[in-house]
């Protein structure tokens, strides 16, 4: 609940915190970040790589 | 707005259980079962086919039995199963309502009418294209159809799933982050929706393209994307199956995680790049290069595998934690011996876990090595690696925490306990029979999805040698074990779910038995003092296993004909 | 437990054991060596794919082979040509609904370029009992350089489904010494 990257929920956290979350639990805590990696990455790694590879095969003569 | 709810208390965990979401958990879970009860019903046809002593089924049967096997136990369980999973790990275990409900329910009714009309497809015997229906061979319109709804049905699943992470955010149902079987079920939706996605993207033009309406679809832009889809497919699965390994460990030992922190990067190194493997498929394809092949095959470095690696180290280090912490502590192995294998909940996935990283894990990652695909492409080791994560490793996983789920939400004592205390056993030997035997045909060269390995029809003879027929004979008796199995699960959950003996709202099951909340071990594992000395020398057998067999394969790869 | 939120606000900062992170050490490790193991056969090992490959309409691959069987022709076995290309040249090899045309006869350590192309559906050329597997697509010629190192003879068996008859779909080479 004291995630701090949806803007809606920033005002509600606790301004009493004794330390600020760690980047990397904030990420983790966040599933729309990583639903949007989640898909880039293989998105663009696997199919769009992949079919520009395939556009690329030459003609034969 | 939630005082318009209707929740219970669940007696057993305390948990708020909102009916909506258990009411859906329920359909989701039945017709899971249902599913994987007819396309089970197929793989033993199947089996029985290539079984050479037998060889049950005509050529056209056979392949019309091969393609609804693949479907209906691949996508249709597996997914109808896993809809049930988002929406416990999701609206229960954050003690929250599930985001609407009705979505929910149109999205379990497209997938219901999906599988059924592609089902229906299939048996009418002029889409025998197997699973992967690959263009130009076509099948009728009805089976995109079906596929193409499914998904979208699985998707608005997916979204539901995300809508209720929104809303128990919002209204505080819980404290902190989310429960770690939860990160591990936000794993498993984020790649369905790639998946769904991939499916939908490929499956539409191809839908066109059986209408008539689309002239032409490329084959190998259709099996990239295709495999988009049926390889992460399985993702789902590991990502879902080792969720399951973590709840079971926590609800029948109490167990922590050994560190939240480990645990949620190697679900992040699946979020990242497991999809990648779908490159698994097209390591012997025309014209993609070796740079794409390698990075893609080895999920970007092996971290995906990194990944696996934690978990099969971190699921058992925990239940030994919390087995030593009750004062099972003598010698290496005193944790383990005294296990409950009579909890069929812990047995299945204690089997799910060996079977999934041994036999499947090792096998998986090997036939992905760019070179050593030349020696396993499309022979039976690829069913026979894929028999090991996805039957071994997730449906016996899905099977085990079934009997955990069976008496909290659908409200009913398990039946046959004595058979349920058997099942997981008689299911995941069979299972790893076929595996072994399917993986050990395929090194022997015999091909898969085919219906005659004594080539008897062909004009130009050929002879595999016989130890291939001996491991055909073996996959078929282990197939039947399996098949007992499967429906020994299907009979008790059946059973229990309409005959069981009913619980009130406030009554706590007898069985299984979940240890009570202070059982529960106290404090993390993540101290230097952390003792797991058994684990730590399973893990070891594990990775020496892996390597040797590792480079055993390197060595038959050398011994083929010199290619360039 | 794995089933409710973490009792630590905090989780991040948590310290990792000594084992578990050794054995993400050992891990990693592993992964980079398979990893570049891969690399290392594409230099140092002689079984790798070229991955060479072009796009041809399936009536002039046809063409090529008929050319080639025209010009290299031995003799005729269960009506099949058998063909007996000199050592370095294109080979050409069709897969259709249900053969693999012609039957080919090498020469042992000699090298040919073997081009697989199918003129219908998805076929999978299966060398046994070497064990060599590829996928061949139609629209799709894929070249590989093959250097058969014992003589005999091998089946082609097709090991991607293609319809009613693909048991029936099954070629053969020769090797000669």
């Amino acid at each position: 609940m004291n995630e701090n990257n949806i803007p809606d929920d920033a005002a509600s956290s606790d301004s009493s915190d004794p330390e600020q979350i760690p980047l990397m639990q904030r990420i983790l805590d966040n599933p729309f970040l990583l639903l949007v990696l989640g898909i880039a990455v293989p998105a663009v790694f696997y199919i769009i790589w992949g079919i520009i590879e395939i556009t690329q095969i030459p003609i034969a003569d | 707005m939630s005082s318009l709810i209707d929740y219970r208390t669940c007696p057993t965990t305390g948990l708020k259980v909102d009916r909506a979401a258990e009411k859906l958990i329920k359909a989701n879970a039945v017709a899971a079962i249902v599913f994987l009860a007819i396309g089970g019903l197929f793989g033993l046809l199947v089996a029985l086919t290539r079984w050479p002593a037998v060889h049950f089924l005509p050529a056209d049967m056979f392949y019309l039995a091969l393609t609804a096997h693949g479907l209906d136990v691949l996508l249709v369980w597996i997914i109808f199963f896993e809809m049930a999973l988002l929406y416990f790990a999701s609206a229960i275990l954050l003690n929250s309502r599930l985001a609407g409900p009705k979505w929910a329910w149109t999205g379990f009714g497209l997938m219901l009418v999906g599988a059924l009309i592609t089902n229906v497809a299939v048996l009418q015997g002029k889409s025998s294209v197997m699973f992967t229906s690959y263009v130009p061979m076509m099948a009728e319109p009805p089976f995109y159809v079906g596929i193409i709804l499914f998904a979208v049905g699985a998707l608005i699943g997916c979204c539901v799933f995300f809508g209720t992470l929104v809303l128990a955010k919002r209204e505080k149902t819980y404290e902190g982050s989310i429960p770690l079987v939860t990160f591990g079920a936000l794993t498993a939706a984020i790649i369905a929706v790639f998946t769904l996605a991939s499916g939908a993207i490929i499956l539409i033009p191809t839908l066109l393209w059986s209408l008539g309406l689309v002239s032409h679809i490329d084959p190998l832009v259709y099996k990239t994307i295709w495999w988009a889809m049926g390889h992460s497919s399985q993702q789902i699965n590991v990502s879902a199956h080792v969720a399951v390994w973590y709840a079971i460990a926590a609800m029948v030992f109490g167990a922590k995680p050994l560190s939240e922190k480990i645990s949620r990067m190697a679900f992040l190194m699946y979020i990242l790049f497991l999809q990648l493997a779908s490159a698994h498929h097209l390591l012997v394809e025309p014209g993609m290069s070796s740079e794409w092949k390698i990075f893609n095959t080895s999920y970007a470095m092996y971290l995906a595998v990194l990944g696996s690696m934690i978990h099969g180290m971190s699921v058992p280090g925990a239940i030994e934690v919390a087995q030593r912490s009750r004062g099972l502590t003598k010698g290496m192995f005193e944790w383990l011996r005294k296990a409950p294998w009579g909890n069929p909940a812990f047995a299945g996935m204690f089997m799910s876990l060996v079977f999934f990283g041994f036999l499947g894990g090792i096998s998986g990652v090997v036939m992905g090595t760019e070179q050593i695909n030349l020696i396993m492409h499309n022979t039976l080791y690829v069913p026979g690696h894929f028999h090991a994560t996805v039957v071994a490793g997730t449906t016996l996983a899905f099977m085990a925490i079934t009997y955990i789920l069976v008496p909290l939400i659908f409200r009913r004592e398990l039946m046959m306990k004595k058979l349920a205390m058997w099942q997981p056993y008689v299911f995941g030997i069979g299972v790893a029979g076929i595996s072994v035997f399917m993986m050990g045909a395929g090194t022997l060269g015999v091909s898969r999805r085919h219906w005659d390995m004594t080539f008897a029809d062909a004009i130009l003879p050929f002879d595999y040698p016989s130890a291939a027929f001996l491991m055909m004979g073996l996959n078929g008796i282990f197939a039947v074990m399996a098949a007992v199995g499967g429906l020994m699960y299907v009979v008790i959950v059946v059973g229990s779910v309409f005959f069981g003996k009913k619980l009130t709202d406030d009554e706590k099951p007898s069985y299984p038995e979940v240890p009570p909340e202070s059982a529960a071990v106290s404090h993390y594992g993540s101290s230097e003092s952390l003792k797991i000395p058994g684990t730590a020398f399973l893990v070891g057998i594990f990775f020496t296993a892996f390597v040797l067999y590792y480079f055993v394969n390197w060595k038959y790869l050398s011994e083929i004909w010199p290619l360039s | 437990m794995a089933m409710t939120p973490p009792s630590e606000r905090i989780w991040w900062r948590q310290p990792i054991a000594r084992i578990e992170l050794i054995w993400i050490i050992i891990a990693f490790t592993w992964g980079l060596i398979m990893f570049f193991m891969m690399i290392y056969w594409h230099g140092a090992g002689a079984q790798n794919l070229s991955n060479e490959a072009y796009q041809i309409k399936p009536q002039v691959f046809a063409k090529h082979a008929q050319d080639m069987i025209d010009e290299y022709q031995v003799r005729e076995e269960s009506g099949f040509p058998v063909v007996h290309p000199p050592p370095g040249s294109d080979v050409y090899l069709i897969a259709r609904l249900w053969q693999w045309w012609p039957i080919l006869e090498f020469e042992k350590d000699q090298s040919y370029r073997l081009h697989l192309s199918s003129m219908d559906w998805q076929h999978g050329f299966s060398l046994q009992p070497v064990n060599i597997n590829v996928q061949v697509h139609p629209g799709y010629d894929m070249v590989v350089t093959v250097k058969p190192d014992r003589a005999g003879e091998f089946g082609v068996v097709c090991n991607e489904f293609c319809g009613i008859g693909h048991h029936m779909m099954v070629g053969k080479i020769y090797v000669v010494e």
